[in-house]
C-alpha cells in the first residue's frame, strides 16, 4: 500500500515534469504522456501497461521511445528526474532531453537512473514497436519492421500481419508479410492449420524459412507434421541448390563474358594474320590504365570518366597495336615462332614502363554508382551490377565486331587477306594496310577489355599477365579465326571454371581446365570450330 | 560365358593397346596380280565432291598414266593412297593383304609406295646426299636411326641414284640451291631410295624445259617393270612418249581408261578435255 | 671413330669443351688453392656464380636440341628444369634430419608446421642419393613423355605447341603454390644442409658442384652433339624444315620428337638438379612462364642449331642479368625486352650465326 502511494505521488511528480518538458512540442498526446509516466514504475506489469499505452498512442516519438528503452538507452536523471537519452562515453554518458532532443553535456553514470525492462517486456517491446512501424508510410521501414518480427511471432501478431497482408500495397513488404504469415503459420496449435501453412511455404527460399521448418522437424510430435515437413524441406533445398547453380552460372557467365572479352582481339589478330601478340595481356592492361588515368582527371565525374574511357582506351591500345606492327611484327610475317618472341619481349617493355610511370603497387578503379550495388532476384540470388553490365558489355562488343568483319569493306578485306594474302594483294589490296588495321582492331578491343576489367579488378603492371594464357586458351579452344568460337569457347570456359570451384578450390579448377584444353587441342588440333579447306594447312 | 567374351579383347593386348600393335603391317600379297584397288572412293570438302565414287585398279608392274583437267581430283587421289586425306566412304588396298585405310603416311610409306609431289618438295637446308640418304629403305625406328651408318653398298647405290638424276657432280650442294627441274630428279631419286613397289607420280614434267622432261622420261621408263608407275601429268607429249593405259579423270571419277589411241578417240574425253 | 670426326667438325664446340675442362681445374684450384686475397684467387661467390651458369648452359643446350634442330619452340622447359631440381631439392630436405627449426626427425619443418603426421607416400625413398638421382632423371622423362604423346601423335605444332607448353609449366606453378601439394608451397624447400655427407656451405663442396656442373655440361653438350651429327639428327632437322615430307619417307615423326623432347627434358632436369644445390633453394616460381622464356632467348641470343651457341648465350644473357639487376634494377626488364625484340629482328641466328655468317662471307670472297 504503502509503496503503491509512493510510487502514485512520484507518478503525479513525473507527469507535471513530463508536460512541461513537452510543452515545446507539438499537442501533448495525453495517452503517450501516460505512458511514459508508467515506465517510470518499479513494477514491470506497470511498465507493460506503459509500453502499450505509448504503443497506441499515435504518438510521432512512439516508436523512437520504445526503440531507445529497448536499446537501453532510456534514463532519469537521478537529480531532477528529467527523461534523458543516454549514450554511453567511456565511462560517462552524453544525455541529451529526450522529449525536446536539447543536449544536458555529460554526466556520471551513478547521476541517471536506467529504465530496466526483462525479458517479457523485451519481447512486448518488439511487437509494439513492429506495430507501430507496421503502419507506417515509408515502404522501408514497413519493411523493417517485418523483417525484425520474424524471430518471434506469436498468434497475436500473426493476425495483426494478416490485417496488414489485406491493405499492404507494396510488393516487397507483400513478400516479407507472406514469409512472416507462413513462419507464423508453422508455429500454430492447430496441426491442420501447421499442414496448411507447410503446404504453402512449399518453394519458398527465404533462409528464414528453411530454418523454421528446421526447427518444427525437431520440435514436432505428430508423425504426419514430421513428415510434411520434411518433404517440404527437400523440396525447398532443391530449389535452393537450383538457385545457387543458377548463381554458379552466372558467375560463371561473368567470367566467360570477362575471358570472350580479353580474347577476342587475339582472336582477331591470331586468325588473321596469323600472329600470336603475347603483348596482348600489356594493351588490356594500357586500356584499365586509361580508364584509371581519365578518373583521376575526372574524379567528380566518374561514371562519365568511364564512358569516356571505352573509345579512349580503343584509341591508345589501338595505337599501340599499330606501332607494334609496323615496328615489329611486320619483319616477321611468316616466322610466327620469332613473332611470339619478339612480342614477348614487348610486353615485357610495356610493363616495365608502366611501372615506372604509375609505380609496381596495384590502383583501384572507382566504380560508378549505376554498376554498384545488385540486382536482387531473390532471397538467395542476387547479381552484382558490374558483372550484368560487363556481361552486357561484352556482348554488345562483340555483336559490332562481327557486324564490323561480316558487313564491312575493311572487314571484307581482312577476311581476303586472311583466306590468300598473296591472292589479296593481286587483287589490288593493299594487305600491309589491312594488317596494320586489322592489328590496330584487334588491340583496340583489347583496351576496351581493359575498361572492363578495371570494374572487376585492381589495375596493375600485371594485370595483363593473369589474362594472356587464359585467352590463347580460349582462341585455341573455339578454334582459330572464328569469332563465335573465340564465344562460344570463352563462355563455356568460364563457366565450366566456375562449376568446377566450389568443388575442387580456385588453384585447381584452373589447372584442370588448363590440362583439359592441353588435352583438347591435342584432340582437336584445329580447335572447336576448325577451319576447313586447303587454308587450314 | 558371355561376360568372358567381352573380356577375350583384354587377352589380346595388341588389340585393347594401339602402340602394342606390331609395326610391320602384312606383306605385300600380289597373288591376283593387281597391286592397287581403290573401289567407290569419296571425298568431299566443304561439301565439294573432289572425289566421286573413284573405281582405279592398278596391275603389279604397269606404268599408269592419269590425266585430267584441273581439279579433276588426281593429287586428292592421291593423298587417299598415301595416307594424307582420308575418304568419307569406299575402301583402298594394297594388293590382297594391306588395307591403306587402316594405315597412316609412315606405314603406307613403309608398306611400299613412294610419292613425289606437285610441288618439289625436297630438304632445302640438307645436300643433295643427304636427301637420298633420309630416303633410303632401311629400319626407319627411332634407335637404329641414331645409330645407323652407310654401308657401302648403301654409299654405292647413293652413288648410282645420284648420277641416274644427273645430279653426280654435286652430291654436296645444298638441295636448296638446285634448279625446279633438278629437285624434281632428286625428289625422283629419293622415291629410288626408299625402292617402294608402287610410285605415284604427281605431275613430274611440269615446268622442265624439253631436255630436261626427255632425261625425266627416260627415268620413268627405267623404272617401269622393276615398280610400278602412276604418273599424272598433262602434257601430252609427255604422255604419248611414256604411256601404255591411260586413265581420264574427270569430277572426281574415271571417264575412260585405255590406249592412248583409244583415249584420244574417245568423244566424252575430246568434249571435256582435249576439245576443250 | 665417327665420334671423333664429329667433334673434328665442330670447332667451336672443342674450343668450348677445352675452355670448360680448363674451368674445371682451374676454378677450383684456384679457390681453394690461394687464400683470399691472393691475386689468382678466387671468390666462392663467384665460382658458385660460374656454376649456376654452367647448369643454364646446359639448360640451354636442352632447349636448343628441340627448338634449333627439331623445330619446337619449348616455352615450358623451366618445368623439366624445376621438376629436376626439386627431386634433388626433396633429397637435400631429408638430409636436414632432425637439424630443422622444429627439429622433427621425421618431417621436414614446413610439413610440421602445416601440422602434418605422415611424410606422403611420394617423399619416401628420398632419402637415397641415388633414388633422388633416378627420379631427377625419370619425372622429368616422364612428364616429357606423357606430354609428348599426347602432342606428338595429334601433330599439334608451331605457336599451337608452344603455347600449351607455356600452359603446362603455367599449371604447374599454380600447382606447386598450393600447400596440399606437399612441395613447400611458396616458399618452396630450402635451408639445406649438405649433401652425401659434405657441408653445402664448405668451399670444398662448392668446389665439387662446380666440377660436377662443368662435366654434366661437357657430357651433355657431347651427348646432343652425338644426336645431331647422326642419321637421326639429320631426319630431325628435316621434321623442323618439312615435317609431313619426312612421314611419307617411312618416319614416325612422332616418334622421333618424343625421344628427343624426353632425352632434353632429362637433360633440363639434371641441370636442376644441379643448380639446387648451389643456389641453396628451389620454389614454385621456377616454373613461372617468365623463365621458360628466357632460356629461349639464351638459345636466340647465342644462335640457334648450334648447341654451342646456346652455352654462349647462357653465359653471356645471365652475366648480364646480373650486372643489369645489380647496377640498375629498373633497366633489366628494359633490357631484357629490347634483347627480345632486337635479337629476334636483326640477329635471327644469334652471335655464332653472325659470326659463322661472317666467317662464310670471307671465304667466299677468297
Ligand atoms: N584439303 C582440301 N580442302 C579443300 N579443297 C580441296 C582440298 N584438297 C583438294 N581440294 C579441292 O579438290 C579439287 C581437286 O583438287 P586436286 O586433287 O588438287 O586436283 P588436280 O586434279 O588438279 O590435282 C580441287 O577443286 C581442290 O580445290
Ligand atoms: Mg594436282
Amino acid at each position: 500500500m504503502h509503496s503503491f502511494s509512493r510510487d502514485f505521488a512520484l507518478a503525479a511528480l513525473f507527469w507535471l515534469l513530463l508536460m512541461t518538458q513537452y510543452c515545446s512540442g507539438a499537442e501533448p498526446n495525453s495517452q503517450f504522456l501516460d505512458g511514459l509516466v508508467l515506465l517510470s514504475a518499479q513494477s514491470f506489469t506497470e511498465k507493460e501497461k506503459g509500453i502499450e499505452l505509448i504503443g497506441a498512442s499515435q504518438d510521432p516519438l512512439a516508436a523512437r521511445t520504445l526503440q531507445s528503452l529497448l536499446d537501453g538507452k532510456l534514463f532519469y536523471t537521478s537529480k531532477d528526474n528529467i527523461l534523458v537519452y543516454g549514450e554511453s562515453e567511456g565511462a560517462n554518458y552524453a544525455i541529451s532531453d529526450f522529449l525536446s532532443g536539447e543536449s544536458l553535456g555529460l554526466v556520471k553514470k551513478r547521476n541517471l537512473e536506467k529504465i530496466t525492462i526483462n525479458n517479457t517486456l523485451r519481447s512486448t517491446l518488439k511487437t509494439t514497436i513492429a506495430l507501430i512501424n507496421l503502419q507506417h508510410p515509408d515502404d522501408t521501414v514497413r519493411l523493417a519492421a517485418v523483417n525484425a518480427v520474424l524471430s518471434d511471432i506469436n498468434p497475436e501478431l500473426l493476425e495483426i500481419l494478416a490485417g496488414c497482408y489485406q491493405t499492404e500495397k507494396n510488393e516487397q513488404v507483400r513478400d516479407a508479410l507472406s514469409v512472416a504469415l507462413a513462419i507464423g503459420g508453422l508455429r500454430q496449435q492447430d496441426t491442420a492449420k501447421r499442414l496448411e501453412a507447410l503446404q504453402s511455404v512449399r518453394g519458398d527460399v527465404h533462409p528464414v524459412i528453411k530454418n523454421e521448418i528446421q526447427a518444427l522437424i525437431d520440435r514436432e510430435t505428430d508423425a504426419i507434421v514430421i513428415k510434411a515437413a520434411k518433404s517440404t524441406l527437400t523440396a525447398i533445398e532443391g530449389k535452393i541448390a537450383w538457385f545457387a547453380r543458377l548463381e554458379t552460372l552466372f558467375f560463371g557467365l561473368s567470367l566467360g563474358s570477362v575471358l570472350v572479352l580479353a580474347a577476342i582481339g587475339l582472336a582477331i589478330t591470331f586468325g588473321v594474320i596469323g600472329v600470336i601478340n603475347m603483348a596482348h595481356g600489356e594493351l588490356i592492361m594500357l586500356g584499365a590504365y586509361t580508364t584509371y588515368v581519365l578518373q583521376q582527371l575526372m574524379p567528380d565525374s566518374i561514371g562519365l570518366a568511364l564512358a569516356l574511357s571505352v573509345p579512349a582506351a580503343f584509341g591508345v591500345s589501338g595505337l599501340a597495336g599499330i606501332l607494334i606492327e609496323r615496328s615489329v611484327i611486320r619483319f616477321l610475317y611468316g616466322r610466327p615462332l620469332e613473332t611470339l618472341l619478339a612480342t614477348f619481349g614487348i610486353s615485357l617493355v610495356l610493363q616495365q614502363t608502366v611501372r615506372s610511370i604509375f609505380s609496381p603497387l596495384n590502383r583501384s578503379v572507382a566504380t560508378p554508382d549505376w554498376m554498384s550495388g545488385s540486382i536482387t532476384i531473390n532471397p538467395i540470388l542476387s547479381l552484382t551490377s558490374n558483372r550484368v553490365t560487363i556481361f552486357f558489355f561484352a556482348m554488345l562488343v562483340f555483336g559490332a565486331l562481327f557486324l564490323l568483319l561480316k558487313k564491312s569493306s575493311l572487314g571484307l578485306n581482312v577476311r581476303a587477306v586472311a583466306q590468300n594474302r598473296a591472292m589479296a594483294r593481286a587483287m589490288g589490296i593493299r594487305a600491309a594496310r589491312v594488317d596494320a588495321l586489322t592489328f590496330g582492331l584487334g588491340s583496340g578491343i583489347a583496351g576496351i577489355a581493359g575498361v572492363a576489367l578495371s570494374q572487376l579488378t585492381n589495375v596493375g603492371p600485371n594485370l595483363g599477365q593473369a589474362y594472356i594464357i587464359d585467352s590463347f586458351m580460349v582462341v585455341v579452344f573455339g578454334g582459330v579465326g572464328n569469332l563465335w568460337g573465340t564465344l562460344l569457347g570463352g563462355l563455356s570456359l568460364g563457366v565450366a571454371n566456375k562449376f568446377l570451384e566450389p568443388w575442387s578450390g580456385a588453384v585447381l579448377a584452373k589447372i584442370i581446365i588448363l590440362v583439359f584444353i592441353i588435352l583438347f587441342i591435342q584432340k582437336r588440333p584445329q580447335g572447336l570450330f576448325p577451319q576447313k579447306g586447303r587454308a587450314a594447312e | 560365358m558371355a561376360s568372358l567374351q567381352t573380356l577375350h579383347p583384354l587377352f589380346n593386348r595388341d588389340e585393347v593397346f594401339e602402340f602394342l600393335k606390331p609395326d610391320i603391317p602384312p606383306s605385300l600379297d600380289l597373288s591376283r596380280g593387281i597391286i592397287l584397288y581403290l573401289e567407290d572412293i569419296s571425298v568431299s570438302f566443304d561439301g565439294f565432291k573432289a572425289i566421286n565414287d573413284l573405281n582405279l585398279y592398278i596391275k603389279d608392274g604397269e606404268l599408269r598414266c592419269i590425266i585430267g583437267p584441273n581439279g579433276a581430283g588426281k593429287t586428292t587421289m592421291m593423298d587417299i593412297i598415301t595416307g594424307k586425306t582420308r575418304p568419307d566412304k569406299g575402301s583402298a588396298w594394297f594388293g590382297q593383304s594391306i588395307n591403306l585405310l587402316k594405315l597412316d603416311e609412315p606405314e603406307i610409306a613403309l608398306a611400299g609406295i613412294g610419292r613425289k609431289f606437285q610441288k618439289p618438295t625436297v630438304f632445302e637446308n640438307h645436300t643433295v646426299h643427304d636427301n637420298l640418304e633420309l630416303a633410303l629403305a632401311g629400319n626407319k625406328k627411332v634407335l637404329p636411326t641414331l645409330k645407323a651408318r652407310l654401308r657401302s653398298e648403301q654409299q654405292d647405290y647413293i652413288g648410282e641414284t645420284l648420277l641416274l638424276i644427273g645430279l653426280g657432280d654435286r652430291p654436296y650442294s645444298p638441295a636448296g640451291s638446285l634448279s625446279h627441274g633438278q629437285k624434281q630428279w632428286l625428289e625422283i631419286g629419293m622415291l629410288l631410295m626408299q625402292r617402294p613397289k608402287l610410285l605415284l607420280i604427281d605431275e613430274p614434267a611440269a615446268g622442265m624445259t624439253h631436255q630436261e622432261m626427255e632425261r625425266t622420261t627416260e627415268l620413268l621408263t627405267n623404272l617401269a617393270g622393276e615398280h610400278s608407275v602412276v604418273v599424272v601429268e598433262h602434257d601430252m607429249d609427255f604422255i604419248r612418249t611414256i604411256a601404255r593405259t591411260v586413265t581420264v579423270l574427270h569430277q572426281g571419277s574415271v571417264l575412260a581408261e585405255g590406249s592412248m589411241a583409244e583415249i584420244q578417240n574417245n568423244q566424252k574425253v575430246i568434249e571435256v578435255y582435249l576439245g576443250g | 671413330m665417327s665420334s671423333v670426326r664429329l667433334l673434328y667438325n665442330d670447332k667451336p664446340g672443342m674450343v668450348m669443351l677445352v675452355l670448360l675442362a680448363a674451368a674445371a681445374v682451374l676454378v677450383p684450384l684456384c679457390n681453394l688453392g690461394f687464400p683470399d686475397g691472393h691475386l689468382l684467387h678466387i671468390s666462392t661467390f663467384t665460382m658458385t656464380l660460374v656454376g649456376k651458369y654452367l647448369c643454364y648452359g646446359l639448360l640451354a643446350v636442352s632447349v636448343d636440341l628441340v627448338w634449333g634442330y627439331l623445330g619446337i619452340l619449348s616455352l615450358g622447359h623451366g618445368a623439366f628444369f624445376a621438376l629436376g631440381g626439386y627431386a634433388m631439392g626433396m633429397y637435400l630436405m631429408r638430409q636436414i634430419g632432425d637439424r630443422g627449426v622444429y627439429g622433427n626427425p621425421l618431417l621436414p619443418d614446413f610439413m610440421v608446421f602445416l601440422n602434418w603426421q605422415d611424410l606422403p607416400w611420394f617423399w619416401h625413398g628420398f632419402d637415397y642419393f641415388f633414388f633422388a638421382l633416378l627420379m631427377v632423371i625419370l619425372v622429368p622423362a616422364a612428364l616429357a613423355f606423357a606430354f609428348g604423346w599426347f602432342a606428338f601423335r595429334s601433330r599439334v605444332t608451331g605457336v599451337y605447341l608452344s603455347i600449351i607448353t607455356q600452359a603446362m609449366t603455367y599449371a604447374l606453378l599454380l600447382a606447386f603454390f598450393r600447400n596440399e601439394m606437399g612441395f613447400g608451397g611458396n616458399n618452396g624447400l630450402t635451408d639445406f644442409k649438405d649433401i652425401l655427407g659434405f657441408p653445402l656451405q664448405s668451399d670444398v663442396t662448392k668446389a665439387g658442384l662446380f666440377v660436377a656442373s662443368a662435366t654434366a655440361l661437357a657430357l651433355g653438350y657431347l651427348c646432343c652433339r652425338f644426336i645431331t651429327g647422326s642419321k637421326l639428327g639429320r631426319v630431325c632437322t628435316a621434321i623442323r624444315d618439312q615435317e609431313p615430307r619426312v612421314r611419307f619417307l617411312g618416319y614416325r615423326v612422332e616418334n622421333i620428337k618424343l625421344f628427343v623432347f624426353t632425352f632434353s627434358a632429362v637433360l633440363a632436369g639434371i641441370a636442376g638438379a644441379l643448380y639446387v644445390p648451389q643456389v641453396g633453394i628451389i620454389n614454385p616460381t621456377e616454373f613461372s612462364p617468365l623463365n621458360s622464356i628466357e632460356i629461349v632467348i639464351w638459345v636466340a641470343v647465342g644462335g640457334r642449331g648450334t648447341l654451342y651457341g646456346a652455352v654462349a648465350g647462357a653465359l653471356v644473357v645471365n652475366y648480364a642479368k646480373s650486372y643489369l639487376t645489380a647496377a640498375f634494377p629498373d633497366a633489366w626488364l628494359f633490357g631484357l625486352g629490347a634483347l627480345f625484340i632486337l635479337v629476334t629482328i636483326f640477329l635471327p641466328r644469334g652471335i655464332s650465326g653472325g659470326m659463322t655468317g661472317l666467317f662464310r662471307k670471307r671465304q667466299e670472297i677468297n
